[in-house]
């Protein structure tokens, strides 16, 4: 069984202190439902997620409580590609014949402050100062620089690209363009990786109506099909958030092995995908996953900013809402975002961000603490 | 003496030349740290304690130079933190600890330097001495051996 998305809702991005975070889940329910055509009596399951705003399926408090059976996804970054994955499966079984996915989130602001015995470590491991994402991602990005010698100019080109994108993205936290001035020289926050090149926590919800391929046509006619689905988690060897140590082996990261399994799922490869959205919590983030996804070789990223290849109007547009950038990161949310804007790119209704050439296929990428990978495949 | 580890079985202590510890499983020969009796290589479930030696190469780098919130437990605010250096040593037992650096200068830091255990006092214990953390500091060339 194929499975289309029918319906999609968002609320803004950003910071909303006059709303919970289920309340900002609702009203992107609200519109994913009213977008397909759908009332919420008739859906007939539900997957979604939040890490830090309360119970997704607390929904039915909100949208009315209609006996549906609502599974709760806690998977850290990779909480939306979870959700849709499981609610995906579910369709692709033919158990039910629809879904909604749900994702929202609300964090307290500045870096996130996780604790240890939740990811299985010992509290000394926080207590002295090494549990930070920050602190991971700079020293992978630092350590990719140094093998692919990659500069700095790089890490500037992402950013730059992204506050760009969200300046025309009316749904982006973020809306105001960077000169590379302004991100080369703004505070250095955890070498090499200064302050606009990192995204914040955030607030945002992001609701999605999928069914099955056979049914989407009763509702719109502009389903976008979901070709790939896959979630990973990390070998034995990869480099990853919260490791008090790791092995001197290297083996794939969870995102080359959830891109391969996805694109063998499609039926396709990285050169058939028209736009894509990657993980970007960091500019060294969007580099690196740019070849961990197939996209280009290790070392090519440099040379590729430099001709604008993923902006807006390049051949591979990557991250054309502003990424997690210019967008923050709602956990809960972040991944059902990525997929939201592909469709809306596969649906032309991109506004001022729309690209070129009516794509026809989407590629979204998330990735996670403690090393999870969620890669979809989208086409219309 | 009211000075102890911060947590057990991360380096040897008491001695004059502490050295860190980690585990070895006995089937595939994959190290860890801290030690756990787990494997994560071949899932088997009794892995010697093994030491790993106090030098080793700087495999990556970075300097934290915010206060961290909480669980971080050292006695400074936001206006009396110091940065200090992070970064992953690669141990010829064939293992990359993470630990903290008595190095917070980008330019003092390089890929590939030697580096060298030290134990620091950490934080005040409520025995009237200090919790012990490891960290790294660089080792001149002309004392790798």
């Amino acid at each position: 069984m194929d499975v289309a998305i029918i319906g999609l809702g968002m609320h803004p991005f950003g910071r909303s202190p006059q709303k919970t975070g289920l309340q900002q889940g609702a009203e992107a329910a609200r519109e994913a439902l009213a977008d397909a055509g759908v009332d919420w009596k008739d859906i007939e399951c539900g997957y979604g997620g939040s890490q830090d705003g309360g119970n997704a399926d607390s929904i039915v408090n909100e949208l009315g409580l209609s006996g549906l059976q609502f599974t709760n996804i806690f998977n850290g970054c990779a909480t939306g590609g979870s959700s849709l994955h499981a609610a995906y499966s579910t369709i692709k079984s033919g158990e039910y014949r629809n879904a909604l996915v749900l994702g929202f989130d609300k964090h307290p602001r500045g870096a996130f402050n996780p604790l240890p015995a939740e990811w299985g470590i010992d509290d000394w491991y926080g207590e002295t100062g090494l549990m930070l994402t920050t602190q991971y991602f700079a020293m992978k990005i630092q350590r990719y620089m140094h093998e692919y010698d990659i500069s700095e100019q790089a890490l500037i080109s992402v950013a730059e690209k992204a506050f760009y994108n969200g300046s025309i993205n009316p749904t982006a936290w973020r809306r105001q363009a960077l000169s590379r001035e302004d991100i080369g020289t703004s505070q250095m926050v955890s070498h090499p990786l200064r302050k606009y090149m990192f995204c914040n926590p955030a607030e945002g919800a992001v609701a999605l109506v999928i069914c099955n391929a056979e049914e989407a046509k009763r509702y719109t006619d502009k389903p976008v099909f979901i070709n790939a689905a896959i979630v990973r988690t990390r070998h034995y060897g990869s480099f990853e958030v919260f490791s008090p140590s790791q092995p001197v082996i290297t083996a794939d990261s969870p995102t080359v092995i959830a891109s391969q399994a996805a694109y063998e799922q499609a039926g396709i490869g990285p050169a058939d995908i028209d736009v894509a959205q990657l993980q970007d919590t960091e500019s060294g983030a969007e580099i690196i996953h740019m070849a961990e996804n197939g996209f280009c070789a290790h070392g090519e990223q440099e040379k590729l900013l430099e001709e604008r290849y993923t902006s807006i109007t390049g051949k591979l547009p990557v991250n054309t809402d502003g990424g997690c950038l210019a967008n923050g990161e709602p956990v809960g949310a972040s991944g059902l975002r990525q997929v939201h804007e592909i469709c809306l790119q596969l649906r032309q209704e991109a506004g001022a961000r729309q690209v070129r050439g009516k794509p026809k296929t989407g590629y979204t990428h998330v990735y996670g603490a403690p090393g999870i990978s969620g890669v979809t495949i989208l086409s219309r | 003496m009211s000075d102890y580890p911060i947590h057990s079985n991360l380096f040897t202590w008491p001695t004059s030349n502490p050295v860190l510890l980690g585990g070895c499983c006995p089937h595939c020969g994959e190290i860890s740290f801290p030690a756990q009796s787990s494997c994560r290589n071949c899932s088997r479930n009794d892995s010697n304690v093994i030491e790993l030696g106090n030098k080793g190469l700087l495999w990556t780098w970075t300097i934290q130079s915010f206060l961290p919130k909480p669980p971080y437990m050292r006695d400074e605010t936001a206006e009396t933190f110091k940065p200090y250096g992070v970064g992953y040593v690669e141990m010829p037992a064939g293992i990359r600890i993470e630990s903290r650096l008595l190095i917070a200068d980008p330019n003092k830091l390089q890929i590939g330097m030697p580096m060298k255990l030290v134990i620091e006092k950490f934080s005040p214990n409520d025995q009237g001495g200090h919790n012990l953390c490891f960290a790294f500091d660089s080792l001149e060339n002309s004392q790798w051996t």
